[in-house]
């Protein structure tokens, strides 16, 4: 490929037990918008992080105008032409914009730093981006999307000929996506090469040129932008080829139709900036899928059911009765339960035994007082351990040892341990192996036998399928469809996520 | 007959590091031990022991009784560092409730059980100012536990009226000089808080809270878990275990001195816990462990005196004690031991 | 000018109206008490604390906590109570006790930043070991006789304002402090370094900025000044204490967080430590003017004011999080 300003191949990155990127090609052309897309852990800010130096490289090679380099700190990288603006802004909030942007390397004379010179150089990084700010104003006085801006006025301020969005558009909103947009295509014309990474299909084909897809840490392709619909995009993904799909990957019966009302019922629920007004049900012994891609919402709205966020619209009803999502700990009182989609940070308690994660959530419903025995808290473990069939050296292992797999079925445990009537779990068999994502997979079809209601978050949208009788498709932070029944397949969910607004 | 004392003890002592070999208490016990033997082997009359009018006395029951203070200390700032917190009000508030005790007897002519009630209800109110700044108001525990350590002693002095209060109601005097069961009174005041401490962190589900609030605060929201309640208790409780302390300290010598009454105490209870097992940074805790630390503290000061080195040179040794168990502690160096003896999966 | 104030720039800005009215209460109450000889006493007294205060300004800037500068300030005394009574002149071990002030703080530096611990830690470890090695030079209150201290410090470096009143070397240092070190936060990459790391840690590391050696130069810097103050306190005081300055290092957080520094970095400015270092000094001779009020009172206003300033604080942070 000759042209690319900035030229990576067979870059290949470790990490214990992990292989993030695997002999993966990339290349950056001049006056281009190359997106770089993928799903969770597709590798894309592993890759982002091996091209600015954030981390060391395993294999591979990666070229600057022709030339190797091997940057070992964002500062090399940045040296080496590639400037880099990451989705929380990497700047000081304390200090004013001017400072921001010329911080490190101040014009200054004997020492001493010469603060119209970097008031004159701020102003003229921003003329450059077509902008102009009150460059004394302190950083965390403006808004995100200005951040952003500045953000890039800082990383061109050196000569960059690369220039890495990651993410910066997640939490901007429509109108300043526009202004970020304007900036991009001025820089374009002017022939820097741009990678862009989103999750947001409609910014993707609103300003790319060229999409390169990553998945599991391997290359899928790059293609021209204007060649690739919409659904070929999302099914390269989602790793589900469109027409190929599995006959055997039908959504299971529809539950009895149940004369009582739906365990969980929210109309116009959302919240300003998180999620637009939704409406969806789940009743006793149904499987609601919520499908969508990163950034749709859905991780989103998992929170705001049950009260981590506080909704701002809508009414909720539980039981057909009108309810609160207020807190947790009240979801927990109505017996919902939530395995969170950061396991790591916001479910385990990492240092805790396997013991004491599963009986948590049944303590805090029971109160601080009654403390459950600790025969009790053995027997719990004990039948779950089983049930789930969690393999560890013994119940008072700490959770922070044992694999990713039974990490989850430890916090499945837990909810499980409350008898709880509703359970929602944003992606529960993410980055677990296939055994254990089967075990869960089993454990969902009795649990929804037995009465459980169950919101389930997937990107596997043949999981979501097979395992849901009902999926609501998210895009861009809002509802879109609803399929039921025979309408629920592959096929059907990915024309949802993919379909043009 | 000393000699047989003494074999016991150290046969007690060896039996107990023996049963704790695998636990978190083992190494500052074992620190414990050897600094005990070499006051044994270096320092005659340290192992002394008599009974004189029914009563124990010797080197080593005089460390229980001067350890007492930042015993009691430690298992309410024990707690606190759990939820990832840190008390440094507790010195000031032992001033507040010495002082206060001393003019509810003297000025008031109230009784002693009064007087020690409003000592201690004091301390709680002082402690639940420290919970509503740190849980409610959300300000970092350092900050917070800041004010009050500015302010406390300026309170306790106006109690006072800047005078040292001396008081001989004997019943409060008895909380610092007292003997039970041939053993001084103090020991039994531990023993009882430790056991209170115990019984509502074990036998409540209280401990595995503070645990998992100091292990991850942001799961224990996702799992609902009343973590602002939680962590104001832990100041409140710190706040009275701080309240005993000065209780004991005042009547310890009958009069309460709201400058030095607990001056400094917040290092030793902090490096007490610390060096107990309960790392800085929070979550699991070890109230037995903070317990061996303290006197660890209390054994390394009198070791200290009676090797002739002067109260005001100790804190040398002292400081760099706290800071090498500290560095020992350290995240780095951990991240360091943990890669060398776990091998990556 | 603008009028427009940043949210930052709030506490600052209420630090000094406290002050003009303290001081305008102080002339309405007191007869006197506007004279020129309470104004420079008001500097020669509190000069040691300003110039240690600077040091934990610069520290809380950085995003941590100096515990140490009570015993470091009491160290100093003593040690060169010391060395003069022991033959050394006195430039000399003046020099002897700076260079070891900067050194002691360096090595808190060193093990904060290696090891990453808190910094309130290390700097309660420092305060201790400085507290018992004052003890270990010299084990009570020294007087210095000599005359560099006598003759050409308290007269020939004085500056005679009037007939019977002379402003103090001492407020000289104050001054000469507050003014290089102003320049060194404001107009030196080092100072803006040291506000950007306690700002956000993480984004001055990812902009390249030489975190680690920023760090263990801010103790250094705390350790020098708080030395700093201990040779003006000996000016003050013709006389070293290893005993002296408990509680100091609170005064000096204090004194930085009223001034409008931000306990949780980032946000502060050096004069705003003046500021706060004068109000902290117009309660103390308010008091003393008064007569009545007993001087406890002074801690506990002091602790009132710290609570209302870290509340504004806190207000100040949440509405400029909830504008962003």
């Amino acid at each position: 490929m000759t042209g690319a300003v900035l030229e990576a191949s067979g870059i290949t990155k470790r990490f214990p037990g992990v292989t993030a990127l695997e002999g993966v090609a990339f290349a950056a052309r001049a006056g281009e918008v190359h997106a770089l897309m993928g799903e969770n852990g597709a590798g894309k800010s592993t890759l982002i992080k091996v091209l600015t130096g954030v981390h060391p490289r395993d294999g591979g090679e990666v070229r600057v105008g022709g030339r190797p380099i091997r940057p070992r700190s964002p500062r090399e990288a940045e040296a080496a032409g590639i400037a880099t603006v990451y989705q929380e802004v990497n700047l000081i909030p304390d200090l004013s914009v001017a400072e921001n942007i010329c911080l490190g390397r101040q014009p200054g004379r004997a020492g001493f730093i010469a603060w119209g010179g970097v008031r004159r150089r701020a102003r003229a990084a921003l003329a450059r981006l077509g902008l102009e700010l009150d460059v004394d104003r302190i950083l965390s006085a403006c808004s995100i999307a200005v951040q952003q801006l500045v953000a890039v006025a800082r990383a061109l301020d050196v000569s960059a000929r690369v220039l890495i969005l990651d993410e910066p558009t997640s939490s901007l909103d429509e109108r300043e996506v526009k202004e970020l947009f304007a900036v991009i295509r001025k820089l374009r014309s002017e022939g820097m090469a741009v990678v862009f990474v989103t999750h947001f299909l409609d910014q993707v084909y609103g300003i790319s040129d060229r999409i390169t897809v990553l998945r599991n840490g391997r290359l899928v392709g790059e293609f021209p932008a204007a060649e690739l619909p919409r659904l070929q995009l999302v099914s390269h993904m989602l790793g589900r080829p469109v027409g190929e799909i599995a006959a055997a990957a039908r959504a299971p019966a529809p539950p009895p139709r149940a004369a009582q009302a739906p365990v969980l019922e929210v109309t116009g629920f959302g919240r300003r900036g998180t999620l637009h007004p939704v409406d969806l049900r789940v009743g006793a012994g149904e499987v609601l899928g919520l499908a969508g891609l990163l950034g749709s919402g859905r991780t989103e709205l998992a929170e705001l059911l049950f009260g981590v966020a506080r909704a701002d619209s809508g009414q909720m009803r539980v039981d057909g009765r009108a309810a609160e999502a207020r807190s947790p700990a009240a979801s927990l009182r109505r017996r919902f339960g939530f395995t969170p989609e950061d396991r790591k940070t916001q479910a385990i308690l990492p240092n805790l035994t396997v013991r004491e994660n599963v009986i948590v959530a049944l303590q805090v419903r029971r109160g601080i007082w009654r403390r459950i025995p600790r025969s009790e808290q053995d027997r719990l473990t004990a039948r779950f351990v089983q049930a789930l069939g969690i393999k560890l050296s013994g119940p008072e292992q700490a959770i922070r040892n044992l694999s990713g797999g039974n990490q989850q079925k430890v916090i499945l445990a837990r909810w499980l341990a409350t008898e709880p009537r509703l359970l929602i779990l944003d992606e529960p068999t993410r980055g677990i192996d296939v055994g254990a994502q089967a075990d869960l997979e089993r454990l969902l079809a009795k649990l929804r036998a037995e009465g459980l209601a169950l919101v389930f978050i997937s990107s596997e949208i043949a999981e979501l399928v097979r395992n849901s009788q009902r999926v609501v498709v998210l895009r861009d932070r809002s509802k879109v469809a609803e399929l039921a029944g025979e309408q629920v397949s592959e096929e059907a969910v990915m024309q949802a996520i993919a379909e043009k607004p | 007959m000393a000699l047989l004392g003494n074999a016991l003890f150290w046969a007690a002592l060896a039996a107990v590091l023996f049963g704790q070999r695998r636990r978190v208490a083992f190494w500052p016990l074992l620190a414990l031990a050897l600094l005990l033997l070499f006051d044994q082997l270096c320092l005659p009359g340290f192992f002394g022991l008599e009974i004189r009018g029914g009563h124990l006395y010797g080197t080593r029951i005089d460390i229980l009784n001067e350890g007492a203070k930042v015993m009691l200390l430690t298992l309410g700032m024990t707690l606190v560092i759990a939820t990832g917190g840190v008390d440094l009000s507790v010195g000031a508030i032992m001033a507040i409730a010495g002082a206060v005790a001393a003019q509810a007897s003297v000025a008031a002519h109230l009784p002693a059980g009064a007087a020690i009630a409003l000592a201690l209800g004091v301390s709680l109110l002082a402690g639940a100012w420290n919970g509503l700044l740190v849980a409610v108001l959300r300000i970092p525990p350092i900050v917070a536990t800041l004010i009050l350590m500015v302010a406390g002693r300026g309170v306790a002095q106006l109690i006072t009226g800047g005078q040292i209060i001396n008081f001989n109601d004997p019943a409060l005097v008895y909380l610092g000089t007292g003997w039970f069961l041939g053993l001084p009174f103090t020991l039994t005041l531990v023993l009882a808080a430790f056991g209170l401490t115990a019984l509502l962190t074990r036998r409540t589900a209280l401990g595995l809270f503070i645990e998992a609030i100091g292990d991850s605060e942001t799961a224990s929201r996702y799992t609902g878990l009343p973590a602002h309640t939680v962590t104001f208790f832990v100041y409140v409780f710190s706040g009275f275990c701080s309240g005993l302390a000065g209780l004991v300290a005042a009547a310890d010598i009958r009069s309460a001195d709201a400058n030095h009454a607990g001056l400094y105490l917040e290092l030793d209870a902090i490096l007490a816990a610390v060096v107990g097992g309960t790392s800085l940074t929070g979550g699991r805790f070890h109230l037995a462990g903070a317990l061996v630390g303290a006197l660890l503290m209390q054994t390394l000061t009198t070791t200290l005196y009676a090797c002739n080195v002067s109260a005001d040179v100790a804190p040398v040794p002292k400081a760099l004690v706290i800071l090498a168990a500290c560095v020992l502690q350290s995240p780095t160096l951990r991240a360091r031991w943990a890669r060398r003896t776990r091998p990556a999966r | 000018m603008k009028l427009r104030l940043a949210p930052q720039q709030i506490p600052f800005a209420a630090a000094l109206s406290v002050l003009g009215a303290l001081y305008l209460a102080g002339c309405l109450l007191f007869p006197h008490f506007g004279s020129l000889r309470v104004l420079v006493n008001l500097f020669g007294d509190n000069a040691f604390l300003g110039i240690a205060a600077i040091g934990t300004t610069f520290v809380i800037l950085s995003g941590g906590i100096d515990l140490s500068v009570g015993s470091l300030v009491a160290f100093t005394g003593i040690l060169i109570a010391e060395l003069i009574t022991r033959g050394l002149p006195p430039p000399l071990a003046i020099a002897a006790a700076l260079a070891f002030g900067a050194l002691f703080g360096a090595g808190m530096g060193v093990i904060i930043h290696c090891f990453e611990l808190p910094s309130f830690l290390v700097t309660l470890g420092g305060m201790f070991l400085a507290r018992g090695l004052g003890f270990v030079v010299h084990p009570e209150s020294l007087p210095i006789n000599h005359p560099f201290y006598d003759t050409f410090v308290a007269e020939t470096l004085a500056i005679r304002l009037s007939r019977r009143l002379s402003l103090p070397f001492t407020a000289d240092c104050l001054v000469i402090a507050v003014v290089a070190f102003t320049a060194l936060a404001r107009w030196t990459r080092f100072g803006r370094a040291v506000y950007a790391i306690g700002s956000n840690e993480g984004s001055a590391r990812l902009m390249g900025l030489p975190v680690g050696r920023t760090k263990i130069l801010t103790y250094t810097l705390a350790g020098f000044l708080s030395a700093l103050g201990g040779t003006v306190a000996t000016f003050y005081m013709q006389s070293g204490n290893p005993a002296s300055f408990v509680g100091l290092e609170l005064d000096a957080i204090a004194a930085a967080v009223i001034g409008g520094t931000m306990l949780r970095g980032g946000v502060g400015l050096i004069p705003g430590t003046l500021v706060g270092v004068l109000i902290l000094g117009l309660i103390q001779t308010l008091i003393t003017f008064q007569g009545d009020l007993n001087t406890w009172w002074t801690r506990i206003i002091i602790g009132a004011l710290l609570f209302v300033f870290i509340l504004l604080q806190q207000l100040v942070i949440r509405t400029a999080s909830r504008r962003a």
